[in-house]
């Protein structure tokens, strides 16, 4: 297979899959995302964009939760294709 | 007097800690289908057998590592004011996320029971949850209900019954961390141990002085500061 | 060793991804016990909620559903609310006659049938007309849609707008809490972690009107809007007014944000964080009991203990005189020519003031006021009370700039309270007396006198 493709969470289309690998957040923030579910490795499904584009709502453990672009351009993971 | 226990009810937010709060205590919570509904504490009391139980209900926090205020309310409760038992209320339909406060929980006070809400949802979906399982992993009870169709309440304080008078012993499984953490880990807590001495679990307290919750260490020396000079 | 120093060495010892460590071994852990514990039988997906979220958040329909349901639920409350309510006035009308004839039979003397009949009595159904019933509606229906799990994704959509002025979007949440009572939607801003956006959602609450000036957005409404109106289209206007009018407090809000955002409380937004739970159906009768029951009695029961001494004492100002005028008469002259200035008068800049403990008391006085002076009619209908304000030399635009006054102006005595107990500060709690203060004499100073410049009234 190809070599995997890293994306943003905010790049992600509605419905991608993306395994986390990298958090480029600090303090307060981090832990928050940490604490819901976005740790490295867990499985994110891109649910929906708000009318107005901003924030996105994303499956995490088993919950939905909304970020805004400023964080989710700083979540980075492995598009994962459909099948796998 | 001495037959009045603590019970706080404690869970990630909108799991029906309030909903369960109003149908033991008849009082009337607001609830709401939003995370954070409830932003203080509320107290009240349920008659079992000839005790007292006087529940506590809390915010909703994701963690023990608290972010905002209404998180802390709910953290200084479960830390500080040691209620008697702890119930960890957790939404069936998303328990993973559920079971991270539920395992701080346990990291950090032992009287813990592990309440399962929403399984009526759970049910619909084809959630099947083996309590057995779970409680033989966690080392603490494990308890399904419904609050709001009123299930399992019999079963769920039958058991803080039988725990506040020792009939059962909870001995939670602790999580273990990656070896460097464990190391460090017990480099510190002989020393964290010293100072608090049981008021706190020292390994917990010495985890979170290694993940830096400077909060947490600002309450701690508020609480514990005077006392500190004498000993 | 102190707590301090043991922090310092733990410090040490630790790195940075240690808590990423940390948590990645909880939810491990949590994996495993899901994995063990718990079958999935049939598909996991909650296809409802997608399906309801595909609608209530679509770029076409989000916004327009949102305003429609706001629409609805006054609706609900303004027409429902119109019988009761002046069923209720009715009632407690023709039994102040008999009270009267009982003051009477027993020969007590005019200033006691005077405090308690028409002081006391009347201010305190009058709060209850036409407080209760707009409450008894509302508070459920909202209760409703709110354990059903709409909220949050108001706070989805609107996100965007909170953000561009510079606000947390977690703020249509408190926002949507101050329809019910701006004080306890103060202590609901708890939930927004960052001070910053915490202190601005404290400061703009007030633009949300409670259910304590809803009674007098409607009345006016009704009376002096939609006065050509009759029967359902009477209240859909009604409606559409108040709607107006809560539009109009949002864009203030938003102002207010973005100006403060950009000055005292500078700062870019921070940790933002929504979690959107799957729709729950509500357990229609429980939801429907406490929050009607409960709540609307226990605002009731605040609003009385307050409506109680505030009208004693509206009566005995209007009844003690110096020389020939009565201490309200001087107070009023006094405020007259400001009020005058807004387009409204003395009266009722006296009872803004003397209704600062809480708003749903300010009508009532107003009417005391009113009633103490002119002719004294016996108020039995909604007809009678707009002759009253017509007597007063009321026009639409007294009633524009009551309602606008209403919706703009200071917190009210227990949210000012809560602001202090939530913020530690006496000089944000002044500011949230302040901004409102300020904007709330300017709107209607400016509509007054840009009417009467041109001359349309
Ligand atoms: N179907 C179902 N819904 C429930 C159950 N328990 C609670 N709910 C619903 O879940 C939602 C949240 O309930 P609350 O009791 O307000 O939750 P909470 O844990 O107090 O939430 P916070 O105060 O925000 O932390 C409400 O809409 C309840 O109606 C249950 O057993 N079954
Ligand atoms: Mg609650």
């Amino acid at each position: 297979m190809s070599i995997p493709k890293i994306i943003k969470l905010v790049n992600g289309e509605k419905g991608n899959l993306i395994r986390i690998t990298s958090l480029n957040l600090d303090g307060v923030m981090r832990r928050r995302l940490l604490d819901l579910g976005f740790v490295a490795g867990a499985i994110v499904e891109v649910i929906r964009k708000s009318p107005l584009g901003d924030p996105i709502a994303f499956r995490v453990s088993q919950t939905t939760i909304a970020l805004r672009k400023e964080e989710s351009s700083r979540i980075e993971g492995v598009l994962m294709t459909d099948g796998e | 007097m001495g037959n009045s226990y603590r019970v706080a009810l404690a869970g990630n937010p909108n799991t029906g800690k309030s909903t369960l709060f109003n149908a033991l205590t008849g009082l009337r919570q607001h609830t709401g289908n939003w995370a954070g509904k409830t932003v203080s504490l509320a107290q009240g009391n349920v008659l079992y057998k000839d005790k007292t139980f006087n529940l506590i209900d809390l915010p909703g926090t994701y963690s023990l590592f608290s972010n905002s205020n209404d998180e802390e309310v709910a953290r200084n409760y479960i830390v500080f004011e040691k209620p008697d038992v702890t119930v960890v209320v957790l939404d069936a339909t998303s328990l993973e996320r559920n079971f991270n406060l539920a395992l701080q929980v346990l990291e950090m006070t032992k009287n813990v029971i592990i309440c399962i809400n929403l399984i009526d949802v759970a049910e619909k979906q084809g959630i099947n949850i083996n309590e057995r399982i779970l409680t033989n992993r966690l080392g603490v009870p494990v308890i399904k209900i419904s609050a709001r169709n009123k299930k399992g309440f019999p079963m769920l304080l039958d058991t803080i019954d039988r725990i506040v008078t020792g009939a059962i012993e909870c001995v939670p499984v602790q999580t273990t961390y990656p070896d460097d953490i464990e190391e460090q880990i017990k480099n510190i807590e002989p020393k964290v141990s010293e100072l608090i001495g049981n008021r706190l679990s020292a390994r917990w307290v010495s985890l979170r002085l290694l993940d830096g919750d400077e909060k947490l260490l600002n309450e701690i020396s508020k609480r514990f500061g005077q006392k500190e000079g004498s000993e | 060793m102190s707590i301090q120093q043991l922090y310092s060495e733990a410090q040490q010892l630790s790195t940075a991804k240690l808590r990423d460590d940390i948590v990645q071994r909880l939810y491990e852990r949590s994996h495993r016990l899901c994995r063990e514990g718990i079958k999935y039988t049939e598909s996991r997906r909650d296809t409802r909620t997608e399906k309801l979220d595909a609608i209530f958040t679509s770029p076409i329909f989000g916004f327009p559903i949102m305003l429609t349901m706001l629409g609805v639920l006054f609706y609900l409350t303004i027409a429902g609310a119109n019988i009761p309510s002046s069923m209720l006035a009715e009632f407690f009308g023709s039994l102040e006659i008999y009270l009267s004839a009982f003051f009477t039979f027993i020969q007590a003397p005019d200033w006691v049938h005077g405090v308690l009949v028409l002081g006391l009595y009347r201010g305190t159904t009058w709060v209850i007309s036409v407080m209760l019933p707009p409450m008894a509606i509302f508070f459920p229906t909202f209760a409703l849609l709110e354990n059903y799990g709409y909220l949050p994704r108001v706070a989805f959509n609107m996100d965007r707008l909170f953000k561009r002025v510079g606000a947390h979007g977690k703020q249509s949440l408190t926002m949507a809490m101050g329809f019910g009572c701006n004080a306890a939607a103060v202590i609901s801003t708890r939930i927004i972690e960052s001070p910053r956006e915490r202190m601005l959602a404290i400061l703009t609450n007030n633009f949300v009107p409670c259910n304590g000036r809803w009674g007098t957005l409607i009345v006016l409404a009704s009376l002096f809007m939609a006065a050509n109106f009759t029967g359902g289209l009477k209240s859909l206007v009604t409606t559409g007014v108040i709607v107006g009018i809560v539009m109009f407090g949002i864009i203030v809000t938003f102002f207010v944000s973005w100006v403060l955002s950009k000055t005292a409380l500078k700062g870019v937004p921070t940790h933002y964080t929504l979690e959107l739970p799957p729709y729950r159906k509500p357990k229609i009768f429980d939801t429907v009991v406490r929050s009607s029951l409960t709540k609307s009695w226990s605002v009731l029961m605040r609003a009385v203990k307050v409506a109680a001494p505030a009208a004693i004492l509206t009566w005995v100002f209007a009844n003690i005189f110096i020389g020939d005028t009565s201490i309200l008469m001087y107070a009023v002259e006094f405020l007259d020519p400001f009020g005058k200035l807004l387009g409204l008068d003395g009266y009722i800049m006296m009872a803004f003031i003397l209704g600062l403990p809480a708003n749903e008391i300010v009508l009532p006085i107003l009417l005391m006021g009113y009633l103490s002076t002119g002719s004294l009619t016996e108020v039995d209908s909604l007809v009678d009370l707009k002759q009253i304000f017509l007597d007063h030399g009321w026009t639409w635009l007294t009633a524009l700039n009551m309602m606008l006054f209403s919706l703009l102006h200071y917190p009210c005595g227990t949210t000012l309270l809560n602001i202090y107990k939530e913020t530690k500060s006496k000089k944000w709690t002044f500011l949230a007396f302040l901004i409102p203060t300020v904007i709330a004499i300017l709107v209607p100073l400016i509509i007054t006198q840009t009417v009467r410049f041109f001359g349309w009234l």
